[in-house]
């Protein structure tokens, strides 16, 4: 008997690209860039003063007002994602039994702007008048599944990964573990992150991480690029439903795409950077490929982890390393990142999601900024605009601070 | 002065627990009636302490069920 198959059978996304599939799937097939000046706080005294900010998201759309401030940001966007996902899937006219269900929505950070904004509110007001009872459920990850499983009734598997920014990639991989060994039919998987904060950019930017070319924007984020100079930090959530093929099909749902391969592992190596050869990367890659019993030729396209900074050219010999030839031989690798900056803990959720769209349209989104390819980045990036190609599997990388790794590998449903 | 009091709770029950002025009346009782959960009482019970600048002991807010009880502590703690 062999393992329970997975589908993806719902997709919710929250980017600075748009709120939902068709906003975002426009904006990336576009090549349009969702990088602007940091609204959400005065960053005029920080030397990175861009990001990806969310526009137009109402969470009264989802939320009603007076829980809106029982939830930070993050859980905000993973409701709503989730909520987007669940429609989608059909499930909320046909919801399957309570504890068939479960959520593993992550986050990286989870509620920076809370934390900080209550810090303040303490220091002025005091620990009685100054801390709200709502604070800790507020700011803690693992509400975001919480929050999900209450709205929608999922009594299933209920708990939140943290793994930096490999959080999204890691939810999903897992959630799939929980289907195949029978824990639940159907899993709400995915990330949410909204850390666009003083102390999140002024981490980051001590860290000497992010790009610092406010006055470019749009051009910050340039995965591959000669004059790369550090990732743009993003926010939102991608949140998928996964469900055991068999009764997805029974009920007749529609199937995006296949999870067929799932693998994590760990550098072992330095809290933020990989080893120069990607050693972690390679295997990582090469696991996720044995998991499904899927040679490296058979995979058309990669959904590359690539941030903008210089661990760009480490992932591009990685890939080399395990894909041989065929790197160079029909094998096509794009960073979406270039277009909607980097979502950390959401980012493997949002690009999981990316892969199965482009395995479900024949449409593989590009990377944009790619006027001036590093050397060393020397695969076929799909710079600037979409390449319609029908591809059978696409693989979606995700490396987190800390030396963690996932890779996920998506099949495409004839 | 009492019909200001009853006003000014209500202004702060209806900021707290997202209800309308036209929901809130003396007899309604803060969990059943109005949507609030123990924590939300909390946070109500604070705003009125900012609010009014009194301090509700803990012990004394579990007998706070009604809009008509948080009322009539305020008018008390007033007086007092």
């Amino acid at each position: 008997m062999g393992r329970r198959r997975i589908a993806i059978t719902g997709i919710g996304l929250i980017s600075p690209l748009g709120i939902g599939v068709e906003e975002n799937w426009a904006a990336l097939l576009a090549g349009r860039s969702g990088i602007g000046p940091i609204t959400k706080f005065d960053a005029s005294e920080f030397p990175t003063r861009i990001a990806g900010e969310v526009r137009g998201f109402d969470p009264s759309a989802w939320i009603p007002k007076r829980q809106q401030r029982q939830m930070d940001t993050f859980i905000q966007y993973a409701v709503a994602a989730s909520d987007m996902a669940y429609r989608m899937a059909g499930l909320a006219d046909d919801p399957p039994p309570p504890e068939r269900i479960g959520v593993y929505v992550g986050s990286g950070m989870g509620g920076l702007p809370g934390i900080e904004a209550c810090y303040e509110s303490y220091k002025a007001k005091g620990p009685r008048h100054g801390i709200s009872p709502f604070f800790v459920p507020a700011v803690i990850i693992n509400l975001a599944s919480g929050q999900v499983s209450i709205r929608l009734g999922c009594k299933g598997p209920n708990f939140s990964m943290v793994s930096a920014c490999s959080t999204g990639a890691h939810s999903i991989g897992e959630a799939c573990r929980v289907i195949e060994r029978g824990d639940a039919d159907v899993m709400i998987a995915g990330g949410a992150e909204s850390t666009i904060t003083p102390l999140g950019v002024g981490g980051f930017c001590s860290a000497r991480a992010l790009s610092s070319r406010n006055d470019e924007p749009e051009k910050a984020s340039r995965p591959f690029s000669k004059t790369r100079d550090g990732f743009v930090m993003s926010e939102g959530a991608g949140v998928l439903v996964l469900e055991a093929l068999d009764r997805a099909e029974a009920r007749g749902a529609h199937i995006v795409a296949e999870i067929v391969g799932y693998a994590a592992n760990s550098d072992a190596h330095h809290i933020t950077m990989p080893p120069k050869d990607g050693e972690g990367a390679q295997r990582c890659m090469r696991l996720a490929l044995e998991d499904a019993g899927v040679t490296p030729e058979a995979v058309g396209y990669i959904n590359a982890h690539a941030t903008s900074t210089s661990a760009d050219a480490i992932e591009t010999r990685a890939i080399k390393a395990v894909f041989g030839a065929h790197a160079h031989g029909g094998l096509l690798v794009s960073s979406t990142k270039s277009m909607h900056g980097h979502l950390l803990g959401a980012a493997g959720g949002f690009e999981a999601a990316v892969c199965a769209l482009a395995l479900e349209r024949g449409v593989l989104p590009p990377t944009i900024n790619l006027d001036d390819p590093d050397p060393e980045c020397d695969l076929d990036y799909i710079p600037h605009t979409p390449r319609k190609v029908q591809v059978a599997y696409a693989l979606n990388n995700s490396f987190g601070f800390g030396g963690t790794n996932a890779s996920l590998l998506l099949r495409r449903v004839d | 002065m009492s019909d200001d009091i009853v006003a000014q709770v209500t202004e702060v029950i209806c900021e707290q627990l997202d209800v309308a002025p036209g929901d809130v009346a003396l007899d309604k009782t803060f969990m059943d009636d109005l949507g609030a959960d123990s924590l939300a009482i909390v946070e109500l019970v604070l705003a009125l302490e900012e609010k009014f600048d009194v301090k509700i002991p803990d012990d004394e807010v579990d007998q706070i069920k009604t809009v008509g009880d948080a009322v009539n502590y305020i008018k008390a703690r007033l007086a007092g």
